[in-house]
């Protein structure tokens, strides 16, 4: 009775209120965010990505149709069991909604098992492989950021037309590396180049030499780095002493993230052909959103992951709004409906496949020379601009058995 | 329940029967209540490494052999049962049967070439012989390399009882890891036991008494190994997951952590360090990697303050009042 009362009293409000209480399990939403917080990718994922998604709950409001959302967060290690026992924990005894970030393809892979097999909403955004859309897609799951596709369409695409037909690979020997490997092989033979071979190196890894000398004796114009974060900037730094680039070989860095270029250095770096799926320094809605998120992570300034996580846990609260629900189905309906859009200026003309691929713009960018850079982190002149029809894998190459054909 | 009747022929006076019945008799229920107050994959995981620890310290506490390569037939296990249940859609008590048995032959394999040496030698050939078989699973194609066999399909024991239950799969799990207690609890106190703990005090007297050192150890080796075998294939299915994490020598590492925290060479002991072990990783989970730092000054503290374990220091305590622990 008071609860009517009150719906008559302050209509809207209350009106929400009353829902909320009444379909919202335990009165609360909790989204997880599992990364890397101490090892290879901590740089490019990590506690950024937590702090990522802290500013999504903030900018939302803290509260979905006043229920409050609050965030946890783990470190998974990089590891699939890790990765796996936490989201069961998380799902079973936390009442935990809905996991972001993911990166490492083993451990996204974990955990969307457990996802899907509980229907809560999981939210890939570090993790690149493209099996997530294809054979381990799920109706609940999502792949925002970009994948393994859409880097071999950038990078390769451009790098074969400037004339490095000829590959070798090194190559992190797990899932996503195999992966980034045969996506790139696909488009560097469509584009009549030739793969010279191919060396897979344990992950992660900090002694290159062996598969460096074997990527130099091999007489590939173009070394491709299968690898990511710390693996790829020991590569490309161990590479420099060897005296491979100034051998007239050069590196190909399938997936470079702007925290490697920073780490990396320009004088390193420069030149570095690369696809990225956001840059800080593109327009002023993305220099407005980094610079918040600088503000609280000492200056640094966000990957592709940060911001994708951000975007990612943003429409995952709207689509909570709109179903009235936290039940996994009916909010990844809402998800797939609703437009995508947010303060960080990620997901330019983006939106949700069948098989959850978050479809957006993508950019080919180059590594400034040192002289051109203007200031801290400007690293990027952005070559052109890849439309997400044309970077990611067609809905009709699809696997996933979503995808009505 | 058979634990009694065990319990009953091992220790003659009467007193000392009825308190140890007891004793066991509020272990067992402890057992069978706990996943109604504590979350059961994590009592469940705890399980598996209690059972783990048990089968390892057969060898450690009652034939004073050191063995650096466990997680070998622990995470072998766990593949082979993972694929036999996941691409060959066995049961998964057949599963599990399988793990165990390729584990307890991988165990004639490294024990008949490890038992020759011992101490420090004997825990470097079972290290070696570890880390080999890691790079296997690191290569091999049906490991699936870092992102292991994952979705494991638990199915339907005896084809009847889903496991997807979780208390089903609990009480599958407590039932497999009473029976195994069970079972090295008589190995220990038999003649065969006896003549294992002979060789673990003095191994010369043993031989000039005329037993055949080797097989004995051989034989405490392989049941230890395949046990170590079930524990990982029971884990297998509990997390629907196998990979590199229970082969890499880590896991070698941590068995023996347990171990010498709950106290080598007594029935309870592996499980209480198990448990003391998982509970540290699971709870402070949230800290990343200060867990390692944390379990090392637990060590070192236990080390320092009693080097028996735990069970080991109660061990006495109970005694005086005729439990057997």
């Amino acid at each position: 009775m008071l609860k009517k009362a009150l719906i008559g009293a302050v209509a809207l409000t209350a009106l929400t209120a009353a829902q909320a209480s009444a379909q919202y399990s335990d009165n609360k939403i909790k989204i997880g965010v599992l990364t890397d917080l101490s090892g290879t990718y901590s740089d490019l994922a990590g506690k950024g990505a937590v702090v990522a998604a802290q500013m999504a709950v903030e900018d939302f409001g803290g509260k979905v149709n006043g229920v409050p959302v609050e965030i946890v967060s783990a470190d998974h290690q990089n590891k699939a069991d890790i990765a796996s026992s936490i989201a069961r924990k998380w799902y079973d005894a936390e009442q935990v909604d809905a996991i972001a970030e993911l990166v490492t393809t083993a451990a996204a892979i974990a955990v969307r098992e457990v996802s899907k097999e509980k229907g809560k909403i999981d939210l890939v955004s570090g993790a690149a492989s493209t099996a997530l859309t294809n054979a381990k897609c799920s109706a609940t799951g999502f792949h925002w950021t970009y994948d393994t596709a859409a880097l071999a369409n950038g990078t390769a695409n451009a790098v074969v037309k400037n004339g490095g037909k000829s590959w070798y690979f090194l190559t992190a020997d797990y899932a996503f590396g195999h992966d980034l490997q045969a996506q790139t092989e696909r488009v560097v033979k469509a584009n009549g180049g030739e793969i010279k071979g191919a060396v897979r190196h344990p992950f992660p890894n900090s002694d290159f030499s062996s598969f460096l000398l074997q990527a130099q004796a091999s007489g590939a114009q173009i070394i491709g780095l299968a690898n990511a974060g710390a693996d790829t900037i020991n590569a490309i730094k161990q590479a420099k002493e060897f005296g491979i680039t100034q051998g007239g070989q050069s590196l190909a860095g399938l997936l470079v993230f702007i925290t490697d270029v920073h780490s990396l250095g320009l004088d390193t770096a420069q030149g570095m052909m690369m696809t990225t799926g956001y840059y800080w320094n593109r327009d002023d809605e993305t220099r407005a959103w980094s610079k918040r998120w600088s503000a609280k992570m000492d200056g640094k300034m966000p990957s592709m992951v940060h911001a994708g996580t951000y975007s990612s846990v943003m429409h995952y609260l709207k689509a909570l709004a709109a179903a009235k629900t936290d039940d996994g189905m009916k909010v990844a309906d809402q998800m797939r409906a609703l437009p995508i859009k947010d303060a960080s200026g990620f997901a330019v003309n983006g939106k949700i496949r069948a098989d959850g691929r978050m479809v957006h713009d993508m950019y080919l960018a180059q590594v400034k020379k040192p002289a051109d850079s203007k200031g801290a982190w400007d690293y990027y002149n952005i070559v052109r601009t890849i439309p997400g029809d044309d970077a990611y894998q067609s809905l009709a190459d699809s696997k996933c058995d979503l995808v009505k054909k | 329940m058979t634990t009694n009747s065990a319990t009953t022929t091992a220790t003659p006076a009467t007193k000392g029967m009825s308190r140890q019945t007891l004793f066991v008799g509020v272990l067992l229920a402890l057992g069978l209540i706990a996943p109604f107050a504590v979350y059961p994959v994590f009592l469940m995981k705890g399980l598996c490494f209690a059972l783990f620890a048990a089968a390892f310290n057969l060898l450690l506490g009652y034939v004073g052999l050191l063995s650096f390569g466990h997680a070998m037939f622990f995470g072998w296990s766990a593949y082979i049962t993972a694929h036999a249940a996941k691409e060959w859609g066995l049961t998964p008590e057949i599963a599990v049967l399988l793990g165990t048995f390729c584990a307890a032959g991988m165990g004639a394999v490294v024990g008949w070439l490890a038992i020759r040496r011992q101490g420090i030698y004997f825990a470097m050939i079972t290290l070696a012989l570890a880390q080999l078989m890691y790079f296997v699973a690191l290569q091999a194609p049906f490991t699936h390399g870092e992102d292991g066999i994952q979705g494991v399909p638990r199915g339907h024991l005896f084809g009847l009882i889903d496991l997807n239950e979780t208390m089903n799969m609990y009480y599958f799990v407590f039932g497999v890891f009473v029976l195994a207690l069970f079972f090295l609890y008589r190995v220990i106190n038999s003649p065969f036991g006896q003549v294992l703990k002979a060789i673990r005090d003095n191994e010369p007297r043993a031989i000039s008494l005329g037993y055949q050192v080797h097989r004995y150890k051989l034989i405490a080796f392989v049941i230890s190994a395949g046990l170590s075998g079930m524990a990982g294939s029971v884990k297998s299915l509990v997390f629907q997951l196998a990979s590199l994490t229970d082969v890499h020598w880590h896991a070698s590492g941590e068995v023996v952590l347990m171990t010498l925290l709950g106290g080598v060479g007594t029935i309870f002991g592996p499980t209480a360090g198990a448990y003391l072990v998982v509970t540290i990783q699971n709870y402070f989970a949230t800290l990343g990697s200060w867990v390692t730092i944390i379990q090392g000054v637990i060590f070192v503290v236990c080390v320092l303050a009693f080097r028996s374990g735990i069970v080991g220091v109660l061990r006495p305590l109970l005694k005086k009042r005729g439990i057997e622990a």
